[in-house]
């Protein structure tokens, strides 16, 4: 009798064994395929695009003309050089800003309703679809600042659209840094702005370089937001250089220059119905796609490397 | 001391040996007060973002809703704003948003829950380090080539399997939809679920639990808020949406949840509206900030239930 009950025992152990090992199997199983799956996914969306694109990729009159009506002319060198100076912009006005803003957060900010509020905000900010940015840039800077559909209308919005990103990676950057450093810079008789200005931005540089590409390489992607403030889909001539070789050697004209983006210009050709155009768009695809991924990929590379050093 | 010419301890130089002179305390006490000011205002200057969203969306929407009654835009189902005989049922367009929506995280729950109790329970450190960055990258992909993808390959692709699909439909935007939020939703309930002490799980252990069990009636159950909270935010993430969708689900305003059709989303329309001229305070380019309006006021409405299910699990452990 107790041989019998112990048997079963070993019996009814031996089942839950099985079954949690199935179980255990299945999960793994499931997290694998996942990611196989999105693997897969990314390979054939690039590979894709790749072999759909590969005329015209190899073709370097794609990189030199204009857009044109004739599918095997057009060429996406105005949306290169838009979606260039638009980075620009957007750079020189998110960067600062959005470093400023990360460094008062962490650093200054006194623990009171006012950065909560801003803390909230940051966070809603971020969370807010693009095309809403869009819309805030049509009615404020297209019409009530009568910027216009310009090259200085687009950073802006994109350096809006960046502005959390950035101040997140910041933050994050700036909290790593151990108090020891400042409390090192402290003892030697630095006030506040010497100690962040000599000590913790300095430290910060990397974390806060790897957001800014993050942040820059979605800007670069973003279509929406230039769709709303109009941007063009046929532009036939580039803006006038910013450097020049006459003084005063910098000029700010092509600020007010109409423009296309690379994005703009793969949503158009993917929109018309011939699918000369589709080539186009594939083409277009291949390159913001490498450039995406490339940037994307130096930010990681600098992140592991930085966490890298701080073992 | 303040005999030391002042060349000597510029404002720059690091180390004041034999201490500073007064001039120079004086200048550095007021750049120190500058640039906490400069500061404050460039982080004070991201409240006035949203208050210019807010400010804009109203303005403009007003007018709209002056000749168009809140009851009609709200139970009206056909959205015809160009036409002579207007109708602005902005449910049309809703309808829409929300299928799409409603199949990306379809396809993000499973797939999303999956892959972080994987990374979170399963993974060993190594393979979880690595497919983080892959993620990234995943989600670094411009979402305009997720629309070509959509129109181009999957939507032919789905129409060998399902003949009655349109060239436009709402299927094949909402599964690529779908995988785009898959990296964001399964980073945040990775975090969450990882954020479940260590203690709980060896509870588990201790009772002869296997790792799935643990998975399951532990881990999971205690970071649910923190889940729920990732896949919330994905849901604001489709509805927002825009490219995906203006390229492959078409721009019918068509009323109805039917997945196989094509339809305008509220991004959808807006894009389109933006991509013809708009005459600048038409009743047309008013409905495009109404539309914007209810899109920035669902996203808002998931977005805080979010980051509060989100503060909730932080503040537990």
């Amino acid at each position: 009798m107790a041989t019998s009950s112990l048997a079963n025992a070993q019996i009814e152990s031996a089942r839950i064994v099985a079954v949690n090992r199935r179980a255990d199997l299945l999960m793994a199983s499931i997290g694998i395929l996942v990611l196989a799956i999105a693997t897969l996914l990314l390979a054939s969306v690039f590979v894709g695009l790749l072999a759909s694109g590969w005329d015209r990729l190899i073709n370097p009159d794609f990189y030199t003309h204009f857009p044109s009506r004739h599918p095997q002319q057009a060429g996406i060198i105005s949306a290169i050089v838009g979606s260039s100076l638009v980075m620009l912009v957007t750079a020189v006005i998110a960067i600062p800003l959005g470093v400023a803003a990360g460094l008062y957060l962490e650093e200054y900010a006194p623990k009171n309703w006012l950065t909560d509020l801003i803390e909230i905000n940051v966070s809603n900010l971020a969370g807010v679809p693009s095309i809403i940015y869009g819309l805030l840039a049509l009615g404020l800077f297209v019409y009530a600042f009568s910027l216009g559909e310009t090259i200085l209308t687009a950073g802006l919005t994109l350096a809006l659209l960046i502005l959390p990103v950035i101040i997140v990676a910041t933050r994050e950057a700036v909290r790593s840094i151990p108090l020891e450093l400042r409390e090192a810079a402290y003892g030697l008789g630095a006030d506040k702005w010497q100690v962040v200005r000599m000590y913790v931005l300095p430290a910060a540089r990397p974390g806060i370089f790897t957001g800014v590409i993050v942040g820059l390489a979605r800007a670069i992607g973003e279509a929406a937001p230039l769709i709303t403030i109009g941007a063009l889909t046929f532009i036939a001539f580039l803006p006038s250089p910013p450097v020049q070789a006459t003084p005063p050697f910098v000029n700010f004209d092509w600020l007010t220059s109409p423009f296309t983006a690379m994005p703009i210009q793969l949503f158009n050709w993917v929109s018309r119905p011939q699918a000369e155009f589709h080539v186009n768009a594939a083409a277009t695809g291949v390159v913001l796609m490498v450039m995406t991924l490339a940037m994307n990929a130096l930010a990681i590379y600098v992140r592991l490397r930085l966490r890298r050093l701080h073992r | 001391m303040s005999s030391i010419p002042s060349s000597v301890v510029d404002a720059d130089s690091e180390c004041l040996i034999g201490g500073a002179s007064e001039a120079f305390l004086r200048r550095r006490a007021f750049w120190n007060r500058v640039a906490a000011w400069l500061l404050f205002a460039a982080a004070a200057a991201s409240v006035l973002v949203t208050i210019g969203i807010v400010y804009v969306l109203i303005r403009d929407s007003i007018p709209f809703f002056e000749q168009v009654p809140l009851s009609e835009f709200l139970t009206d189902t056909q959205w015809t704003p160009v036409f002579k005989n207007a109708h602005f049922g902005v449910m049309t367009l809703v309808s829409a948003t929300l299928t799409v929506a409603g199949i990306a995280l379809a396809v993000a729950i499973p797939a999303g829950l999956g892959l972080a109790i994987f990374l979170s329970e399963y993974a060993n450190p190594k393979l979880r380090e690595a497919v983080k960055p892959f993620l990234e990258l995943l989600e670094g992909v411009p979402t305009v080539v997720y629309g070509f993808f959509a129109l181009l390959f999957l939507t032919p692709m789905l129409q060998t399997v399902i003949p009655g699909l349109s060239g436009f439909n709402l299927l094949a935007p909402g599964l690529v939809m779908g995988i785009m939020i898959l990296p964001y939703t399964a980073s945040v309930s990775e975090d969450a679920m990882r954020s479940v002490p260590m203690g709980l799980r060896e509870a588990g252990y201790a009772l002869g639990f296997s790792r799935f069990r643990v998975a399951a009636q532990v881990v999971i159950p205690a970071a649910l808020s923190g889940i729920t909270a990732a896949f919330i935010l994905g849901m604001s993430r489709a509805v927002g949406e825009t490219m995906v969708v203006a390229i492959a689900a078409g721009q019918n305003p068509n009323f109805g949840f039917n997945p196989l059709e094509g339809a305008a989303t509220i991004t959808a329309y807006i894009v389109q509206m933006a991509m013809g001229d708009l005459p600048h305070g038409s009743i047309a380019y008013q409905s495009v900030f109404a539309a914007g309006l209810v899109l920035f006021l669902i996203t808002l409405l998931f977005n805080l239930i979010g980051f509060y299910l989100r503060r909730r699990f932080r503040e537990v452990y």
